[in-house]
């Protein structure tokens, strides 16, 4: 009977056959029914996990399919070009392209050091009781969904942003390029601000763990010697850890290169390239989600497949690269992840 | 030797220590922000007329979204029927039958790569084969847009959870002689049931405020849905194209919706983090 004495989740099913043999022998009366049960769930599980390449596949291979009008008119130019233009079905992906890259570079240049900050102070700073629930608090920032950021972008930060934010800037860096123009709250650096914020979850969950795994021995030492808290941050947990956090950058970078709800409320949705970061603009996805289902003519529907399978390929480039490098990481720091 | 001065020391540490303490207080006033603005907002829209009746024009006062939550709703689950059980399945591959071998490595790195795949491309790549040959939008191709997005999230969930499950166990149970399906299904499904259960509410979370693949494939509706086989009204477009009108009562209205969408997924994301926090 010490079989029903473990734990009843896990045990109770093992005591279960333990405890009545005789079902085991009448299973093995029908073993050719057992077989098959056994090929078919393992056959089962193959099917879905095939499923999951079959879809990957199936993804790439439909986006080409249903741009290859675009791809067939414009060839590799359509990377290059600026014009979008429906009337003259002229179209081309560069104000998408440098929008998105433009945006997202914001959104890593403000959310990296941020979370860096914070990781330190979830991880060395803060006392266990105040560290948890505030870590619970920055992982709900990646809970809110997309279109509740945009429209806090549209209702709330864009008008801050031109009645406060954006006179300030103007105020005290008023003569360079990046800052020119009326501030209307909209535009690329509206959008990077919000991007940040939805990525800051995402890199502060990354770098924390990976800060969490430095050996308390090594930060020991250097409290030993007399370090202070910022000495031993700098010198031997950001050292020791630094190629986890470029993990976590990537990760951030998938994520913010593809977002597309609270950019569209915030960037202004207009083909532009232009050297503000007050003005408007749009990035690859924002132009998917403005302008799909008006597309009526087969060109134009093409040229934004077309614009979908850059954004596929680029996210599916730096995925790969994230998973390889964070591996080659857990691989390194002795941990399976 | 003289020491040096060890004031600068402790300044550029007092100083780092603050800047951190403040980057925190940043993440958690925008979070508070947010969360204060939408229930502002939101509150105010709610009322027992939003949650039973159909939109109304645009300034006409009143009306509701009975039919978007319906909608939603209906894909979501819809999508949990269709995406659950494979991702599950999926996992219990990559756990328990393809350890070490090479198409298993290649899966469980293509379920990484598809979670990270922005989910707008989901939802074209839905359209081109859901909505385009029949030309007309529909609700099963919202859920079928939403199912590809749980698929990933359930897969790597159960892998996780199964592989943290003890192998002597897994090792007991194929000594007596179980099946390994039984094994699979009464044993580890049962020793791991915290992580699944979390991981599955973790994904319906995920998906229950995406917009972006919804876009292309269910659209919006104002009409109650009666079948999936046509434009399917749903929260998440509405609040997009409301948000984006110029009347008044339609962005109340997206607040109101705001609210709704947002109560939801953060109470899921709570209870799944419970959930997974009592496992430990």
């Amino acid at each position: 009977m010490e079989v029903t004495t473990a734990g009843r989740s896990r045990g109770a099913a093992i005591a279960e056959v333990v405890a009545f043999p005789g079902r085991m022998m009448r299973r093995r009366s029908h073993t050719r029914a057992q077989a098959l049960a056994e090929t078919t769930f393992h056959g089962t599980a193959l099917t879905c996990a095939v499923l999951v390449l079959v879809s990957m596949t199936a993804i790439f291979v439909e986006l080409v399919r249903n741009s290859r009008l675009s791809l067939a008119k414009f060839g590799w130019g359509f990377l290059t070009s600026a014009a979008w233009n429906p009337v003259t079905s002229d179209f081309g992906a560069a104000s998408s392209i440098f929008g998105t890259l433009v945006s997202t570079a914001i959104a890593l240049l403000i959310a990296v050091p941020l979370s860096l900050a914070i990781a330190l102070f979830l991880v060395e700073m803060a006392h266990p009781r105040i560290a948890r629930p505030v870590g619970s608090a920055i992982e709900l920032l990646a809970a809110i969904p997309s279109i509740i950021y945009g429209m806090w972008g549209l209702f709330v930060l864009a008008p801050y942003m031109a009645d406060h934010v954006q006179p300030l800037l103007q105020k005290f860096f008023g003569k360079l390029p990046l800052f020119a123009g009326p501030p209307m709250g909209i535009g690329m650096l509206s959008a990077g601000l919000v991007l940040a914020l939805m990525v800051l979850p995402f890199i502060t969950a990354v770098v924390r763990d990976i800060f969490a795994l430095v050996p308390s021995v090594m930060k020991e030492a250097g409290y030993g010697m007399g370090a202070t808290t910022w000495e031993v941050t700098r010198k031997v947990t950001l050292r020791h850890g630094m190629r986890g956090v470029l993990g976590g950058v990537f990760l951030g970078l998938g994520r913010a290169i593809g977002e597309t709800m609270a950019v569209t409320f915030v960037i202004g949705n207009d083909h532009r390239i232009a050297a503000s970061l007050f003005a408007s603009g749009n990035t690859i996805s924002s132009t998917l989600a403005n302008e799909f289902t008006e597309a009526s003519q087969p060109l134009y529907l093409s040229a934004l497949v077309e614009l979908g399978l850059i954004l596929f390929v680029i996210t599916f480039l730096i995925q790969i690269a994230a998973q390889l490098w964070l591996k080659h990481i857990s691989h390194r720091l002795g941990t399976d992840k | 030797m003289r020491r040096r001065p060890s004031w600068p020391r402790k300044l550029s540490d007092v100083i780092v220590k603050v800047l951190a303490a403040l980057s925190a207080l940043f993440g958690l006033v925008f979070l508070a922000w947010i969360l204060y603005v939408v229930l502002r907002h939101g509150a105010s829209a709610l009322s027992w007329k939003f949650l039973t009746t159909l939109p109304s024009p645009p300034g006409v006062g009143g009306g509701g979204l009975a039919n978007a939550i319906i909608g939603t709703a209906a894909m979501t689950l819809l999508a949990c029927v269709m995406g659950v059980p494979v991702g599950l399945m999926a996992g219990v591959y990559l756990a328990e039958f393809g350890r070490g071998n090479r198409f298993a490595t290649l899966v469980r790195f293509l379920v990484n790569v598809m979670m990270g795949i922005p989910s707008i491309i989901v939802g074209l790549f839905v359209y081109t084969i859901m909505v385009r040959p029949v030309g007309h939008f529909s609700g099963w191709a919202g859920a079928v847009s939403l199912a590809l997005l749980i698929m990933p999230v359930v897969a790597r969930t159960t892998e996780d959870m199964l592989t943290l499950v003890p192998n002597s166990l897994r090792e007991s149970a194929l000594a007596l002689g179980v099946p390994h399906w039984r094994s699979t299904v009464q044993i580890m499904f049962r020793a791991a049931k915290a992580g699944l259960l979390t991981g599955v509410l973790l994904a319906v979370a995920r998906v229950s405020g995406e917009t972006a693949p919804l876009l292309f494939t269910a659209l919006d509706s104002p009409y109650w849905p009666h079948s999936l086989n046509g434009p399917t009204g749903n929260l998440t477009v509405t609040i997009f194209n409301y948000a984006m009108s110029p009347y008044p009562n339609w962005q109340q209205a997206a607040w109101g919706a705001s609210f709704l969408i947002t109560a939801g997924v953060l109470a899921l994301t709570i209870v799944s983090r419970a959930l997974a926090r009592e496992k430990k």
